[in-house]
């Protein structure tokens, strides 16, 4: 557990101390201000649903970009040989960097905080049901883009390379969502891709709605994922 | 010999084989590394230097055969044994975006350091490897120099027993390399140090013991002394002479005891420099002196250049058989 601290804190460290970690906040919070704005300028709705539906798709490419130095940039520099000589198992490792990454995800989400209060200040009453569970639902996809961001990133040395494998497989995983339209006909594969889809159950979430079987199907994802990773890094040490 | 009186082993590497594919890198190394001693590891390039020592420090498993370090198996006990090592590779990986102390104590850290314990430690360490200065900068504005003092202060911040050094004086300046080959000495008085180089001198210099590597296989271990004095071998002998080249030539090689002569022209009008090979244990450089002034020419250089461990290595590694020429 000290070990997993230990590398998320320095990770942590890492984004805070370099420009890319601001640049990628400034530029979330300024395109998903638009979201924000223009759902309510059409609606007239005190609602973040705007923001909500901006902000995932925002998050589909900044978890990989977020996440693609974590074990690339160790590679490139050597840097992992001595991780892996240091009296540290592989899954402290995995656990370590994700940790440092998810700090930062959450610290961007914290800095809308002023959406919200703006519907409060506006003269609105907005439910807050569907902001908590909209919240919610952000760090759980959150949590299951940067696993699969963290996976890329343990594959490749190059950085680029690695955030375009981990946006190439987000990207699927949402095509994968919009397959079920063109399966009509054939019953199991509708209802699976249903079951799996991102965009129904991201709208759950924007409803007001936590439901298990998501929480679960995104866990599930993101431990996958960090499990991967993590033997991705072993299998280093048999080349 | 009994168990007290014996030397306990701090590295134990027992027929370890390692397979890139088919390319075996590494075949039936075995040696032993005593609690303080300092092991030189000699070997050309592509010797299978640094895949041994990423072996001995746990990064890859070997293909066959096993490791213990300080009393612990490397495969079944990792993390215990790997506790006890502090490991500088070759290419001294650091963390640019870090500064010295930072880097400093997230290595020791991870290598369960903390509290006062850890600050005081890391402190002695930035003042061992006179780093003062530079303790709050970024490790990215240091020179290749310091970075390698970095490299060996995370090595050995966790005051491991073990400290396996991969071509510790590689790429850095003259000066430096002065001080760092000092700085593996002292180390050497409370660490058991296997290091790797392809400077012989310098393994001369620093270590009690060398294991020359060539292809994979141990070609000797031995002291630098005895592997010296092993293969002997022909004395060899350098002569500056001013003089007609031919008959200065030609007159050193009818000297007994002399095998053969090598003579260059050089830049010098007039003067002949001479390389000589003659049969061990027998001096015959006064002899030489002698035949050279009686003939009244000058002899401006006679300089006995003895059996280099350079010369072990190279004959060592490239299969040459001096004894047979003799």
């Amino acid at each position: 557990m000290r070990n997993i601290l230990t590398i998320a804190r320095k990770e942590a460290q890492t984004y805070f101390g370099s420009p890319m970690a601001y640049v990628i906040a400034a530029v979330f919070l300024a395109v998903s201000s638009v979201f924000f704005i223009s759902d309510l300028q059409s609606t007239e709705l005190a609602r973040l649903t705007g923001f909500l539906f901006g902000a995932i798709v925002l998050l589909t490419v900044i978890a990989p970009l977020l996440t693609m130095r974590l074990v690339a940039e160790e590679l490139k520099l050597g840097t992992l040989e001595l991780l892996m000589t240091a009296p540290v198992r592989e899954v402290e490792i995995v656990l370590g960097k994700f940790l440092g990454a998810f700090a930062i995800l959450f610290a961007m989400l914290l800095l809308t905080w002023f959406y919200p209060l703006i519907l409060k200040l506006g003269g609105g009453e907005p439910d807050f049901g569907p902001v908590l569970s909209g919240y919610t639902g952000l760090l759980l996809f959150g949590s299951a883009f940067m696993a699969i961001g963290l996976l890329a990133s343990c594959v490749t040395s190059n950085q680029i390379l690695s955030a375009v494998v981990g946006l190439g497989l987000l990207l699927l995983l949402w095509l994968l969502s919009a397959a079920g339209a063109l399966v009509q006909n054939v019953e199991w594969a509708k209802g699976l891709l249903g079951y799996i889809s991102l965009t129904n159950l991201y709208v759950d979430f924007l409803r007001g709605v936590i439901d298990t079987k998501a929480v679960v199907f995104l866990a599930s994802i993101t431990a996958t994922m960090l499990f991967a990773a993590t033997r991705a890094i072993e299998a280093r040490r048999w080349r | 010999m009994t168990t007290s009186t014996a030397p306990q082993v701090m590295i134990g590497v027992e027929h370890i084989y390692k397979r890139y594919g088919d390319f075996p890198a590494v075949e039936d190394i075995s040696f032993e590394v005593y609690k303080g001693e300092v092991l030189g590891f000699l070997g050309p390039n592509g010797a299978g230097k640094t895949t041994t020592m990423r072996i001995l420090t746990g990064y890859m498993p070997p293909s066959e055969g096993r490791v213990t370090i300080a009393g612990h198996d490397m495969f079944t006990e990792s993390l215990a044994a790997r506790k006890h090592i502090g490991y500088l590779p070759e290419t001294v990986p650091l963390y640019t975006d870090m500064t010295v102390r930072a880097y400093l104590n997230y290595q020791a850290t991870l290598k369960g350091m903390k509290g006062a314990h850890k600050q005081a430690r890391i402190d002695d360490v930035i003042h061992r490897l006179r780093l003062e200065d530079y303790a709050d900068s970024h490790i990215s504005k240091l020179s290749k120099g310091y970075r390698q003092r970095v490299g060996i202060g995370q090595a050995i911040v966790h005051e491991p027993d073990v400290l396996v050094l991969d071509e510790p004086t590689i790429g850095i300046d003259p000066i430096q390399v002065v001080e760092t080959r000092q700085l593996i000495k002292d180390l050497g008085k409370d660490h058991t140090i296997i290091l790797s180089s392809h400077i012989l001198p310098e393994v001369s210099m620093i270590c009690q013991r060398v294991i020359i590597i060539n292809e994979g296989h141990v070609a000797a271990m031995d002291t630098p002394e005895n592997l010296s004095s092993r293969l002997g071998g022909p004395d060899h002998l350098r002569m500056t002479v001013r003089g007609p080249a031919r008959e200065v030539a030609a007159l050193v090689r009818d000297q007994a005891g002399v095998i053969t002569v090598d003579a260059n022209n050089t830049a010098y009008e007039g003067v002949v420099r001479l390389e000589v090979i003659c049969r061990p244990g027998r001096d015959v450089r006064p002899q030489l002196a002698a035949a050279i002034v009686n003939h009244k020419w000058d002899l401006l250089e006679l300089q006995a250049i003895g059996m280099s461990l350079e010369e072990i290595f190279l004959r060592l590694t490239t299969k040459e058989d001096y004894d047979a020429d003799a």
